[in-house]
């Protein structure tokens, strides 16, 4: 029989806060963590707005000399790393770090590198290449890292399933833990993509939102009609997933139960979600029934929600699919109308938001919501936080490449 | 600047080192926590520096801050 697995801390550095507890009262305040680009001169850009991680000192968190040897984006995934053990009260020295591993991905990797050094490349030639290139921008730095950082010996490894990301990595750290191959998991998404050529690229595709350069407090605006593409953001989100045993021996908090897990492919398109969202609502099916519940089960949806035309139409479309007459019961939200879109980090920041509203019954709001769109009717949580019991809430996030993942998580109960 | 100096900043700049803690015996590895790519990193902040090449037979050689400095000295402006 496989183990059962809990949740039992939480590590956030986002665009609204740093820290769970920051992170979550920006989301009960729907606060806004989109601003102009400052990381550079993005005035030639058609997007010039991004959620930028604020206040973000890596040597509070890290010896001075090994993040001056990090990506941003490994920076980020090392210090939410330390929040999320910190958090969850784990004494390093008493466990068996044979037994603890390391699950965190992200979308893209060490972008602010690459460009930095293929600069100096072109430039000066090829002589002048760093030696910390290659291991500052590889993606799988970021599960290196935290595993040096902290000797943790256990099974370490990268998704990369572009947004999906997070989710994929905490999910399949999930089925590590309940096949007994670790005690614990250090699981989650890490990205730092506000770099030139990710800004550009993202803009090229028409992915992102240009109509709100001047007003980018209502730039991301998911399930609204009059939404125009997401707005990337950057940070990382870690949690700590426990067998329930080895959490129950050591006294730990549980946050929630880490119940199911679904995963597959759209096998449609590079960037486009297929129409309906046929198999997203199938990805959502197999995370409910592996977690032993019904639809109607799922009080809460932490939408993938990004503010581009085609996956909120689609997501909702799925949502309403899965639910059938519950749909009207379920309360659906997006974080990223407050952080941006996270990438690769998204599934794991979203994650520590669904942790917190299984355990407080309170669901953080999709801000930006003015005006409702043709189809899409059901309750976004708008505007403001709400209170609503909820039993088990799904996380869900979709990735270019057709990558879909979902997590159930439910109330802890004996 | 004494090349001396300014080998000490290079060095406290990319190992993330005290000023005080880089003397002129000290060896790159043992006593001042380098490994193998901060070495290469170092060389060629040097090369940079002091505008010359330190090809890789010269590199493999140079274990102390003083091999650093007396070979800066022998090879630049030349």
């Amino acid at each position: 029989m496989s183990k059962r697995v809990v949740i039992t801390g939480l590590g956030a550095i986002t665009p609204i806060g740093i820290g769970k507890d920051a992170f979550w009262e920006g989301l009960m305040e729907g606060k806004n963590g989109i601003g102009k680009i400052t990381r550079f001169d993005a005035s030639e850009y058609g997007a010039q707005i991004a959620g930028e991680v604020k206040g973000f000192e890596p040597t509070d968190y890290i010896d001075k000399k090994e993040s001056k040897r990090m990506d941003r984006y490994a920076q980020f995934a090392v210090a939410a790393a330390k929040l999320a053990i910190e958090d969850a009260g784990l004494d390093l020295e008493k466990e068996d770090r044979d037994r603890i591993g390391t699950y965190i991905g992200a979308g893209i990797g060490g972008i602010e590198t690459m460009h930095a050094q293929y600069k100096k490349l072109f430039e000066k030639g090829p002589s002048r290449i760093s030696p910390f290139f290659i291991p500052m921008m590889i993606a799988n730095l970021a599960a290196g890292q935290v595993a040096i950082t902290y000797k943790l010996h256990g099974p370490s490894s990268c998704v990369v399933t572009a947004c999906a990301t997070g989710t994929n990595c905490i999910g399949d750290a999930f089925r590590v833990i309940q096949e007994g191959k670790a005690d614990v998991m250090v699981a989650g998404g890490t990205e730092a993509a506000i770099s030139q050529a990710a800004v550009a690229g993202f803009a090229a595709m028409k992915a992102l939102c240009m109509d709100h350069n001047d007003d980018p407090e209502h730039a991301s605006r998911p399930f609204d009609k009059n939404r125009s593409g997401f707005v990337m953001g950057e940070g990382a989100g870690l949690v700590i997933l426990e067998s329930l045993e080895h959490a129950k021996a050591r006294g730990a908090h549980i946050y929630a139960e880490l119940a199911g897990y679904g995963a597959n492919s759209d096998a449609y398109h590079m960037t486009s979600p297929a129409p309906g969202g046929e198999y997203q609502a199938k990805c959502m099916q197999l995370a409910i029934d592996d977690a032993g519940l019904q639809a109607a089960d799922v009080d809460y949806v932490n939408a993938h929600g990004t503010s581009t035309h085609l996956n909120d139409e689609g997501e909702s479309l799925a949502i309403k699919a899965v639910w059938g007459e519950h749909a009207k019961d379920v309360s659906v939200s997006s974080i990223k109308s407050m952080t941006g879109h996270l990438l690769g980090a998204a599934g794991g920041i979203e994650a520590v938001a669904t942790a917190l509203t299984v355990e407080r019954d309170m669901m953080p709001p999709t801000i930006n919501y003015e005006t409702p769109d043709e189809g899409l009717d059901l309750d976004y949580v708008p505007n403001k936080a709400r209170a609503k019991k909820v039993r088990a809430a799904i996380s869900n996030n979709f990735g270019f490449g057709g990558h879909n993942a979902c997590i159930v998580m439910k109330k802890y109960t004996e | 600047m004494s090349t001396f100096e300014k080998v000490r900043d290079i060095v406290v700049e990319q190992l993330g080192v005290e000023p005080d803690e880089v003397a002129i015996d000290s060896t790159f590895i043992d006593d001042l926590g380098a490994d193998s790519l901060d070495i290469v990193e170092l060389i060629m902040a040097f090369e940079e520096e002091f505008n010359i090449e330190i090809p890789d037979e010269a590199a493999e050689k140079i274990k102390t801050v003083q091999d650093v400095v007396t070979y800066i000295d022998q090879h630049k402006d030349k």
